[in-house]
């Protein structure tokens, strides 16, 4: 017994050591692949695994093929920290995620400590980068430059008009209200009805009549899409014609499947839209004929996968602290998005936010 | 005036849907005493199937609303029913004779199996149907506040009504109703008089699940959205409402579900949204500190 225990130990051993050298590199996207945010952690996915099947097949990285961890946070704070802890166990150098701020921030302690290099394509929150360690970088704006956007538009377009604006109590959603306020009041309007709603019911009714009572003209909302569309949806069951102003979580197609017609003439904040890059033509085209339709966060993933790459080639090596250096020193990555570099914060150098108008199932720049 | 009526409006069409998802619970508590936890996710497979057999008509090119509607009814019911029943056989008749505790484990179990049967076969995203009943009534209109009722809202309404009725005269004058009370008061007698006990209960939980069926239906439609985790919700605030009202009584699970649903509302409406479910559950918490059994709910005897 005790030779045949041996026996199979020195196996256990060896068959770890001999997985251990001709190892992949292994790296990491996470976001909500299930949930009432899967729509978005679908548009993570599809980006990545796109991006990890075109390196791969251009001889991959340093020599090395790429694995992809998929992991599920389910926008969930403490799922996300178990996942962080968990592909840190699996020895992965780069994290492409996460989606939510909420689950963003309290993973990318545990990046920070583990040392691994975390590129978010889409968490929007302040305290990311600005409390985050150096590791920690993204490549979409921040809610800070999202509000200031959508402040000054509001003030300059609506400027007579009731504004109720309303949070759901998230890290995004309060953050970039808040925000958004903010630059309102200091652009001298006020809000004339500030509430929190709770992600994942479904009867706003009461908060409508509400706002109908009040006369609200345009909502604006510091929320995810499946909450705006219900909304939307019951202030036209009530025969209000309000306006709802969001931000880029409404970036999904599942927006208008929820509000239908209802949805509009829906406004909302978003990077310049990648798809129209001409030099991201070829690549748009090849996810379409995947069948995916590369919107909202798609390509922001791959983009963040791009750099990461460059950055290690750069370095030579795909060590956090090497990558990370490469990262903050100023350089141009080429990516799907632009030719991009990161600040000392860890903030990507792209252009701003512009408005999108959802009109007949699609969303496109307000002309 | 108009403000507090069309609230009114909201909050009753709200406490109607709770309702119709509480009596679920009180149904099967009165006569098994037994908290059946996957009554919500029931109510969660049967707005699915709603779902499934609408669009499923519609696109044979059965369109007339009334007449897809009563068929959609129809076969959710026995869809939702087969699943109850499944429920029952499965989780709690092997458990028929343990300790207390061992049903109320397997109700939790097979609550998260439902949600997460349904979360692997029909997808984590939200399922959304566009609206299928439209139109409204404008009840009385100033200052260009106009208090309407949607012609869903009166529907939701009239149905929950109707059910209750119709399952008060059931357990009170027909034979099931019969063998219903008296497994109630002693399952033991009630087998040595000729009442076929796990008959009684598995049809308890069909009629339960038929009525989850017609919940779902009404969710649907009103609110057009629904996703793997609607059952969670709804059933923790139908829960409360059941107990709320006295847990084993059929007009207090209506009245509990009337009462959450009026608290909601009322609370968003004149105080703060963010605060609603604390007051609904506060509420809950004082009425059981004065009123140990709920509203309605008869006191329990110890039998010693």
């Amino acid at each position: 017994m005790k030779t045949l225990l041996a026996t199979l130990s020195a196996l256990a051993v060896f068959a770890f050591l001999s997985d251990h050298a001709s190892a992949d590199i292994s790296i990491a996207t996470a976001g909500p692949m299930t949930g009432q945010y899967a729509s978005f952690g679908k548009q993570m996915k599809d980006g990545a695994e796109m991006a990890v099947k075109d390196i791969n097949a251009a001889g991959g990285i340093l020599g090395k093929k790429i694995k992809l961890y998929i992991e599920d946070d389910a926008c969930d704070p403490k799922q996300a920290v178990a996942v962080a802890n968990k592909v840190a166990g699996a020895g992965v150098v780069f994290m492409a995620g996460h989606f939510c701020s909420g689950s963003s921030i309290p993973a990318s302690k545990v990046y920070e400590e583990e040392g691994i290099v975390q590129i978010s394509p889409a968490s929007t929150n302040p305290k990311l980068t600005d409390e985050g360690g150096p590791n920690i970088f993204r490549v979409c704006g921040r809610d800070d430059q999202q509000g200031a956007t959508a402040a000054a538009y509001i003030v300059k377009h609506f400027k007579d008009s009731k504004i109720a604006i309303l949070h759901d109590k998230t890290a995004y959603g309060k953050g970039l209200a808040d925000q958004t306020k903010m630059a309102m009041e200091k652009l001298g309007k006020k809000a004339d009805m500030y509430e929190a709603i709770t992600a994942g019911e479904k009867d706003y009714t009461a908060l409508v009549t509400r706002m109908k009572a009040a006369k609200i003209d345009i909502v604006y909302l510091g929320g995810y899409h499946t909450e705006g569309g219900l909304i939307v949806r019951q202030m036209r069951d009530q025969g209000m014609k309000t306006r709802l102003i969001g931000g880029d979580a409404l970036v999904t197609a599942e927006f208008w499947s929820i509000t239908g017609d209802a949805g509009e003439g829906t406004l909302m904040t978003f990077s310049p839209d990648p798809r129209k890059n001409p030099s991201a033509a070829p690549l748009v085209r090849r996810f379409r004929d995947a069948g995916i339709e590369p919107e909202g966060y798609v390509l922001y993933t791959y983009a963040a996968i791009q750099a990461w790459k460059q950055a290690a080639e750069k370095a030579g090596t795909v060590a956090p602290s090497k990558v990370t250096e490469v990262l903050h020193s100023g350089m141009k990555f080429k990516t799907v998005l632009a030719d991009l570099s990161f600040d000392k914060k860890g903030d990507v150098t792209l252009p701003g936010y512009v408005f999108y108008i959802w009109s007949k199932g699609k969303y496109d720049y307000v002309k | 005036m108009e403000y507090f009526l069309q609230q009114l409006v909201n909050g009753v069409t709200l406490g109607s849907i709770y309702g119709l998802v509480a009596i679920g619970y009180t149904m099967v508590y009165g006569i098994i005493g037994m908290i059946n936890f996957a009554h919500g996710d029931i109510f969660m497979i049967g707005s699915f199937v709603s779902l499934i057999v609408i669009l499923g008509l519609f696109s044979v090119g059965i369109t007339w609303i009334p007449l897809a509607l009563v068929l959609v009814l129809a076969i959710s019911m026995m869809i939702t029913s087969a699943w109850g029943w499944i429920v029952e056989r499965l989780a709690y008749r092997p458990l028929r004779n343990s300790f207390r505790l061992a049903p109320l484990i397997t109700a939790i179990g097979m609550s998260i199996t439902l949600q997460n049967f349904v979360q692997i076969v029909q997808g984590a995203r939200v399922k959304p149907l566009p609206p299928v009943i439209t139109g409204h009534f404008t009840l009385m209109e100033k200052d260009g506040f106009a208090v309407q009722i949607s012609l869903m809202q009166i529907i939701i309404i009239m149905t929950t009504i109707f059910l209750m009725m119709a399952f008060s005269w059931l357990i009170g004058n027909t034979g099931l109703g019969r063998a219903q009370r008296a497994c109630e008061q002693d399952r033991t007698m009630a087998a040595l008089l000729g009442i076929d006990v796990d008959r009684t209960i598995s049809l308890t939980f069909v009629i339960g699940a038929a009525l989850a069926a017609v919940a779902g239906l009404m969710y649907l439609l009103y609110y057009g959205v629904i996703d793997f985790y609607i059952g969670f919700v709804a059933g923790i605030k139908a829960f409360t409402a059941a107990v709320l009202g006295g847990i084993g009584s059929l007009p207090g699970a209506m009245l509990g579900g009337l009462v959450i649903g009026l608290i909601e509302t009322f609370w968003s409406a004149y105080f703060s949204v963010e605060y609603k479910d604390v007051a609904a559950f506060s509420t809950l918490a004082i009425v059981l500190i004065f009123m140990p059994s709920g509203l309605l709910g008869k006191p329990e005897t110890e039998k010693v």
